[in-house]
């Protein structure tokens, strides 16, 4: 299983290899085709009134004013666009009980958030339109609000959805083994209550979308910055009920996503409609403000968890509450629990134990919603496993280096099924626990510490161990009702001139999705990759596919190019074979050409294959079809899911009487089955990684009493910036997935997952001389001021 | 919107004429007094590499040469930007003078989505021009203006620090 694919040494072996990306290049010369930038002609321009209250009902709306502004062709409100567009509600069969109110564009009579979009305005200009706005007279009567989790919960408090009793959206529990039997006999409980603030995606390109509506045709074009153009190709054409065929989404450059722009949002559904009533182009640009106020949020846990261990420090059961607040709606067509049901079934994932307890409560409030951003549920789950762990290690005597190694599944004790339900085919905690100890120079580092300690310096060194989820099957979307693929297709061609054409509905947001597939195809059919053209993003032209999410591109996507250029060349070698009087299987492809498969001597280029089959076929034996074009689909298939693991550390320096926190260096040891770039592997996990150290340090959207988030612009909310993040070391270990030829799993939300757990985990060692403990995150420098009384 | 009402030309429709040299190239357009630089370099000239990310200099994506220094594109109005000469990253391309920065940013992915990146290598062209052998704290402190939500800076410092070192090394600093 550990044997490489492929030999570095061979020609063309470009699996494994770090290779710049070609697309890259127009980026770098501001080149870029994002949809933010793009103009067609007789475009009009959208732009949205939104609620000033987070709770409030309707009564009025005058557009008189605004209609009569010149250059205003269309002011629409919910009724408007109800009468062409069906209602979507977020909820999946297979999350049993839960509820979410119907969604349509606009509302109809009531608000539930501040920034929700009440009217829309099309205009020759996007000023024309915002002038316009001003213009509208919305008269509301105030609701009573559900602002945060408790009150959400209160008995006989307010309710946001007329005719439910509660505001609940879903419930679960998951109850393995003999917990309470496990406590009971426990030699150390170690038990905290933690809190995850909101954060949210800050992609550096807000959301963007043009529609574009012929009714000469009956055919939509949505240019949509988006991941996942074929599921919003099925949403318009299902919700406008205009034929899938006749619907098109183009999803080109696209500036950030992160999960964020895969989820329907309001505006972009009004967008559509509003090009099919005025049957021209129609753009809508978030702007920075409406971003923060309408971009899906995430996180917002409240974690109540306790951890069961025998004297010697092994563990024996976990039992987990975890609330989490979502907004209004639960979101579609993913939903918003996906990501509380990843925090209680990651909880322990690395560990060994089999009693296992958790209760998860979704709750609607009036705020945007939240739902999957980068890592979902991971770094709730980690952060509170990997807390517990250092708490118990700390209550028995134990460093947490050993704690983790005594606990860990063996690296030889797989397939391993978890307390929580979730099958493991092959992971690597050992091996990664070890390669960190080294590459951190952990004692080193505990000894600097310990001098610095005498001088008054608080230095914290944290580590946490991870298991990510990768390549969905099915039973992540496609169970619960949602058409969502789980499975991917690729149509390969081989031009006239002897290249390759690969049309792949994985799709690209910069992580490198275009470069591995052209590794892929070049490394298996024998050809250099600069010959291989690789096209994402556009239904009109790209097969069927989930394209990219959750960790699915490289290993699914991946699998695909593979099995598709494999069946290539089969037919390459096909028709070469009577070309050359030869049996294909006397055959191979190096560089282009076709070579004796023993000798590798030429014989013809694959370019004379495509200029006799294109040009010449009265040349080739009578009955022969030359089959230069395949396409291929691959579905994911045995393991549900494709799990990866690994273990991230974290040095860094408290000033205790600042409370400001200096990340020092982080490290990070990740196995993600075969890596077929390292490069680009090394950069998901940076960029992931920054981004978790955003959320534990920084992000947070903050909401007043009323509803109203008060630090959303790009000014008040806090993004991690070149001066705060450190150096991170990187070391990896290899445990291909034995479902597909490829081997390759997900890293793309690896570094997200463990981040904030280690400098948790760093801060609270940091705070050991003080008996001061953190429980919150981000953790802001007021927080330790207060945790060390100094505030 | 329908029918064809009697319709009057108001104050608000009234736009100024303004001149630039533009990469290298005089350029005039009619730009509507609160229109800001970004907006009529993307819409106007269609120079959409400079980019707009938070529209209040938070981010760094819209970040351009005025005169020589380096602006925010969507702090001003295009009437402010009278008479300057302005390069933006489609000038600073075909002229060469960051191919060095573009090929090294390439060699290192020092980018993903690319959003960030023109406002990036804007900036990482004046602090080399400014300073010949910044260390790695002093491009990370150069950056601290701009935003990249995808790599973790720490190819871009690489790739910032290995231009510089190679700029040094053949004596040709600028």
């Amino acid at each position: 299983m550990s044997a490489p694919l492929t030999s570095l040494d061979r020609p063309n072996s470009y699996i494994g290899r770090s290779v710049p990306r070609p697309n890259a290049k127009r980026l770098l010369a501001g080149r870029g085709r994002y949809v933010s930038d793009l103009r067609l002609p007789r475009m009009l321009y959208a732009a949205f009134l939104r609620s000033p209250h987070a709770h409030a009902k309707i009564v009025s709306i005058n557009t008189d004013e605004a209609r009569k502004l010149e250059g205003v062709h269309l002011v629409a409100i919910g009724a408007d666009l109800a009468k062409i567009c069906t209602p979507w509600t977020g909820t999946l069969d297979h999350f049993k009980g839960m509820i979410s109110a119907p969604q349509l564009p606009l509302p109809l009579d009531r608000v539930v958030w501040a920034g929700q979009a009440v009217v829309a305005v099309v205009a020759e200009s996007r000023a024309i339109a915002e002038d316009a706005l001003e213009l509208i007279e919305v008269d509301y009567e105030d609701l009573p609000l559900v602002v945060d989790i408790d009150s959400a919960r209160a008995a006989g408090g307010p309710v946001i959805n007329p005719g439910s009793t509660n505001n609940i959206c879903f419930r679960a529990q998951l109850d393995n083994g003999a917990v309470d039997d496990a406590f009971a006999h426990a030699a150390h409980v170690v038990e905290e209550e933690f809190s995850f603030g909101r954060h949210t995606a800050v992609t550096l390109e807000p959301r963007a979308i043009v529609a574009d509506y012929d009714p000469a045709a009956g055919a939509l074009t949505v240019h949509h910055a988006t991941q996942t153009p074929y599921q919003f190709q099925d949403l318009y054409s299902r919700h406008y009920g205009i034929a899938e065929a006749h619907v098109r989404v183009v999803a080109t450059d696209i500036g950030g996503s992160f999960g964020m722009k895969l989820h329907v949002y309001h505006e972009d559904m009004a967008v559509v409609g509003l090009s099919i009533l005025l049957g021209r182009p129609v753009k809508y640009v978030a702007d920075r403000i409406e971003s923060f106020v309408s971009d899906i949020h995430a996180r917002d846990h409240r974690v109540r968890a306790r951890m069961a261990l025998d004297a010697k420090g092994e563990i024996l059961a976990m039992d987990v509450r975890d609330l989490t607040a979502i907004g209004a709606f639960s979101t579609y067509p993913r939903t918003s629990v996906v990501e509380g049901n990843q925090v209680i079934r990651l909880m322990g994932a690395p560990y060994r134990f089999k009693n296992y307890r958790a209760t998860l409560e979704v709750i609607f409030q009036n705020k945007v919603q939240t739902s999957q951003y980068r890592a979902v549920g991971h770094p709730i789950a980690c952060a509170v496993t990997e807390r517990l762990v250092d708490m118990a290690a700390a209550k028995v005597g134990l460093d947490p280096f050993s704690i983790r190694a005594q606990n860990v599944i063996a690296d030889d004790a797989y397939p391993q099924t978890s307390p929580t339900g979730y099958r493991f085919e092959a992971l690597s905690h050992q091996a990664c626990l070890k390669r960190l100890h080294e590459l951190m120079d952990y004692d080193g580092l505990r000894a600097e510490q310990a001098d610095l300690r005498k001088r008054g310096v608080y230095r914290g060194i944290g580590i946490a161990a991870f298991v990510e989820i990768t390549n969905p099957s099915p039973a992540f979307y496609g169970v619960g009702g949602a058409r969502i693929s789980s499975q991917d297709g690729a149509i390969l061609s081989v031009t006239p001139s002897g290249e390759v054409r690969c049309l792949i509905s994985v799709t690209e947001q910069g992580q490198g999705t275009e470069a591995i597939i052209s590794q892929i195809v070049a490394d298996q059919l024998g050809i250099a990759q600069e010959h291989v053209k690789v096209i994402t993003g556009d239904t009109e032209v790209t097969p069927h596919g989930g394209a990219t999410w959750a960790c699915r591109g490289a290993g699914i996507g991946g699998e695909t190019a593979l099995q598709a250029t494999r069946a290539l060349k089969r037919n390459i070698l096909e028709i070469a074979a009577l070309i050359l009087q030869e049996q294909p299987s006397a055959l191979d492809i190096i560089n282009g050409e076709i070579v004796d498969a023993g000798t590798r001597n030429q014989r013809i280029p694959i370019s004379e294959i495509a200029r006799i089959a294109y040009f010449r076929s009265d040349t080739l034996p009578p009955g022969t079809q030359a089959q230069l074009t395949v396409s291929h689909h691959f579905a994911p298939q045995g393991y549900p899911f494709a799990f990866t693991n690994g273990i991230q550390g974290c040095s860094l320096e408290v000033d205790v009487e600042t409370g400001f926190v200096k990340v020092l260096k982080h490290f990070i040891v990740e196995d993600c089955g075969r890596i077929i770039n390292p490069m680009l592997v090394d950069e998901q996990l940076r960029g992931g990684i920054v981004q978790g150290l955003g959320a534990a340090l920084f992000e947070e959207c903050r909401y007043s009493e009323t509803g109203q988030l008060v630090n959303g612009s790009l000014a008040d909310y806090l993004v991690p910036m070149a001066m705060e993040m450190p150096d991170i070391v990187i070391a990896h270990v290899e445990t291909p997935t034995a479902d597909t030829v490829l081997g390759a799993k997900g890293v793309g939300e690896a570094g997200t997952a463990a981040a904030s757990a280690c400098v948790l985990n760093a801060v609270n060692d940091a705070l050991t001389p003080f008996d001061a403990t953190i429980n919150s995150i981000p953790i802001t420098p007021i927080k330790i001021l207060k945790a060390l009384k100094r505030f | 919107m329908s029918g064809f009402d009697e319709i009057v030309l108001d104050d608000a429709d009234e736009t100024v004429r303004v001149r630039f040299v533009v990469n290298g190239r005089k350029v005039a357009c009619e730009v509507a007094p609160r229109e800001t630089l970004v907006d009529c370099l993307r819409n106007a000239l269609e120079l959409t590499g400079t980019h707009a990310g938070c529209e209040m200099g938070a981010c760094g994506a819209c970040l351009v040469q005025l005169d020589g220094r380096v602006v925010h594109s969507c702090l001003m109005f295009a009437v402010q930007a009278d008479g300057a000469k302005i390069n933006t990253i489609e000038g600073l391309t075909e002229s060469g003078v960051i191919a060095d920065l573009q090929a090294e940013f390439h060699r290192r992915n020092a980018l993903q989505c690319g959003f960030c990146t023109p406002g990036m290598l804007v900036n990482a062209h004046e602090l080399l021009s400014r300073v010949a052998q910044p260390s790695r704290g002093e491009i990370r402190d150069a950056l601290s203006g701009n935003y990249c939500r995808c790599t973790g800076y720490e190819a871009i410092v690489d790739a910032i620090d290995a231009v510089a070192k190679a700029r040094s090394e053949s004596g040709g600093t600028t």
